[in-house]
């Protein structure tokens, strides 16, 4: 059984899975759709102890249905020369377990889905980078791409330009990590690791993480044994992700962060707005996240876009304070300046 | 295998560029040149004016001339500039985003490394809409590469890899250029010509690592695949990237050729280059499968 009505409702609400559990709990808390991946390289978050089987995506794709709710299964990194039909395979359980979509950034898997699996929706990776009318109608052309994730570098004016020049539906991400470089077109991890997010599905990944503390009790968090960040004794250490590290410049000798500081994305005071410029899906990061955490993140969204379609104001308090005590941004989307 | 100079990432001063191509035509041993803004549309426009003597002068100096296209397409004048390039006629075109291939629309083009070209599938599709060469994403190891490249050669497409220069790392909406100086994109004053080779970054205990070049993150040692040459080229790899760094070119062109083409040794000509780019370190990580920034060394390998 497939859930049709929810796709052609503005205001979708697209949850992260990281386990069958989460799935279910986002499901029961109000998730339109959830999403995650296969438990190896084909997705962007191949981290340990997360993802699905083949089994357990197809029971919880019938969870999901038996529930009014979509499962759209992350496809979307883009496979090395050799490799390839470790997304093919992927793509042919998708379909075989009744997935709703499969989300791609690759233009060899696109097209494979779209020649032998021609029901199969897709949606365009964030990790494509599209992020211009152009870029999108190219994907939308030639391999049938039904909505567009855009990449968090647009303004709302910007998103509702675009949208006005694209025949597919939009979704941005609303809630959680904000990494700063163009998805699909970051090797960071790569060069410091010998792991690619691009290939291989990882970001500054937790293996390759240490901390080391020197002898004045200052504390060196380290990726692939490269100091990202330190912190003076008493100072909280922060995960070394590359891009929220703090660097030195000649310019700049005591260290700052170069790129951006450790901030969570939160546009839960934008709703309204990116309703209105015509975005239709609402996309909460965080397959990584604890059950409890998707239970009070989804609830809250829920209730928020529930009131924006019955017309009235959301209470927004609740989504306010899931960020409360951590530095949050409203990243590119509010204002150009981001830039 | 052929050797090409890529496009310049930085945004040097105008006179600098036109005596920089100026030399390339006269003296370096590249058989084709990459031209134009990838990295920042707001660079263009100085250059603009120039072009036409640049291309002439380099095709003189018997070299071909591709133009290439902004790696990041969002705003209207990079839309514009962008579909503007797609209907030249009179050079081959190297595409670096999907707006270009949308503007192409089937007409013969090159595949740049921020299109990710990963694999046989991909290449094969982007030969069917017209690529008649590509250049591999930087961080493909060289075991992916092989098989790219046959797929490649079995479609007789030309195929290209970098094999010196700062390996580009990131793209981002946000110029950290600017950023470092406490200013936004649309404010930058062009501070990013005072960092002809980008601006260093260093870890907090003092480790050389990242380079800033406007809204791109790049590696701060040079990739180097003077070992690795042989294997490339018994491998299909058609061409092999130079891009530009700021030390002398030519020399670094000759050092590749003189490998590639006069039996010089790599250790030698690793030497050579180690002269020539006085003060920075060399990486061929991503080739063999490792960190990016590592350095492993052929005969330890073979060995």
């Amino acid at each position: 059984m497939r859930a049709e009505g929810r796709f052609s409702e503005a205001g979708e609400l697209v949850c992260p899975a990281g386990t069958p559990a989460a799935l279910r709990t986002a499901v029961d808390a109000g998730a339109d759709s959830v999403y995650c991946g296969f438990r190896n390289a084909t997705n962007a978050r191949n981290f340990p102890g997360l993802n699905f089987s083949p089994e357990e995506l197809e029971a919880s794709v019938a969870y999901a249905h038996q529930r009014g709710a979509k499962v759209l299964l992350a496809l979307n990194t883009y496979p090395p020369a050799g490799k390839v039909d470790l997304w093919r395979d992927a793509a042919a359980i998708a379909a075989r377990v009744g997935v709703d979509a499969c989300i791609v950034a690759d233009m060899g898997v696109a097209q494979h889905i779209a020649t032998n699996h021609p029901s199969l929706r897709l949606h365009l990776s964030v990790q494509a980078a599209a992020s211009s009318p152009e870029a999108i109608r190219y994907y939308c052309q030639n391999f049938g791409v039904k909505r567009v994730v855009l990449p968090r570098i647009l303004t709302i004016p910007e998103i509702r330009a675009i949208k006005q020049e694209i025949p597919c539906e939009i979704e941005t991400f609303i809630f959680g990590n904000h990494g700063l470089m163009v998805e699909g077109r970051c090797s960071l991890t790569n060069w410091m690791t010998g792991e690619s997010t691009n290939m291989d599905g990882v970001c500054s990944p937790a293996a390759k993480v240490t901390y080391e503390e020197d002898a004045d009790g200052a504390l060196r968090s380290c990726l692939g044994g490269v100091t990202i960040d330190s912190f003076a004794p008493g100072e909280t250490a922060g995960y070394p992700t590359i891009c929220k590290g703090r660097y030195t410049a000649p310019h700049r000798p005591e260290g700052y962060y170069a790129f951006e500081e450790p901030v969570s994305l939160n546009l839960s005071r934008l709703l309204p707005d990116l309703m209105e410029a015509g975005v239709h899906a609402f996309k909460i990061e965080g397959r990584q996240r604890s059950k409890s955490y998707v239970r009070k993140v989804v609830g809250s969204f829920r209730e928020a876009v529930d009131a924006i379609r019955a017309g009235a104001t959301p209470d927004l308090a609740d989504l306010v304070a899931l960020t409360e005590g951590q530095k949050e941004t409203q990243g590119a989307f509010k204002t150009k300046k981001w830039r | 295998m052929e050797l090409t100079l890529g496009p310049l990432a930085y945004h040097w001063t105008v006179e600098r560029k036109r005596d920089f191509y100026a030399r390339i035509a006269d003296e370096a041993p590249v058989d084709t040149v990459y031209l134009g803004e990838v990295i920042c549309s707001k660079r263009a426009p100085f250059f603009e004016r120039e072009m036409p003597q640049v291309i002439e002068r380099l095709q003189r100096g018997g070299k071909r001339v591709v133009l290439c296209s902004l790696a990041e397409v969002m705003l209207k004048r990079e839309r514009q500039a962008t579909a503007d390039l797609m209907e030249s006629e009179d050079h081959e075109i190297e595409i670096n985003n999907a707006a270009g291939l949308l503007a192409r629309d089937g007409r013969s083009h090159r595949v740049g490394p921020f299109l990710n070209a990963y694999n046989e599938a991909t290449i094969t599709w982007m030969a069917d809409q017209g690529a008649t060469h590509v250049c591999l994403p930087t961080e493909m190891p060289g075991e992916a590469v092989g098989i790219a490249a046959k797929a490649a050669r079995d479609l007789d497409l030309g195929v290209e890899v970098q094999v010196f220069g700062r390996a580009p790392l990131a793209v981002s909406a946000r110029c950290y250029h600017a950023r470092a100086h406490g200013r936004t994109k649309d404010n930058c004053q062009f501070i990013c010509e005072d960092d002809p080779d980008g601006m260093p970054l260093a870890t907090r205990d003092d480790q050389p690592i990242l380079r800033v070049n406007g809204i791109q993150t790049q590696s701060e040692s040079y990739i180097e695949l003077l070992a690795e040459l042989p294997e490339m080229k018994a491998l299909g790899i058609t061409h092999a990237r130079l891009l530009p760094q700021n030390v002398d070119m030519v020399a670094v062109a000759q050092v590749f050729n003189d490998v590639l083409n006069s039996g010089l040794d790599a250790d030698d000509g690793r030497s050579r280059l180690s002269t020539i780019c006085a003060g920075t370190a060399f990486s061929n990580g991503f080739w063999h499968g490792v960190a990016g920034y590592r350095h492993i060394n052929r005969k330890a390998v073979a060995a």
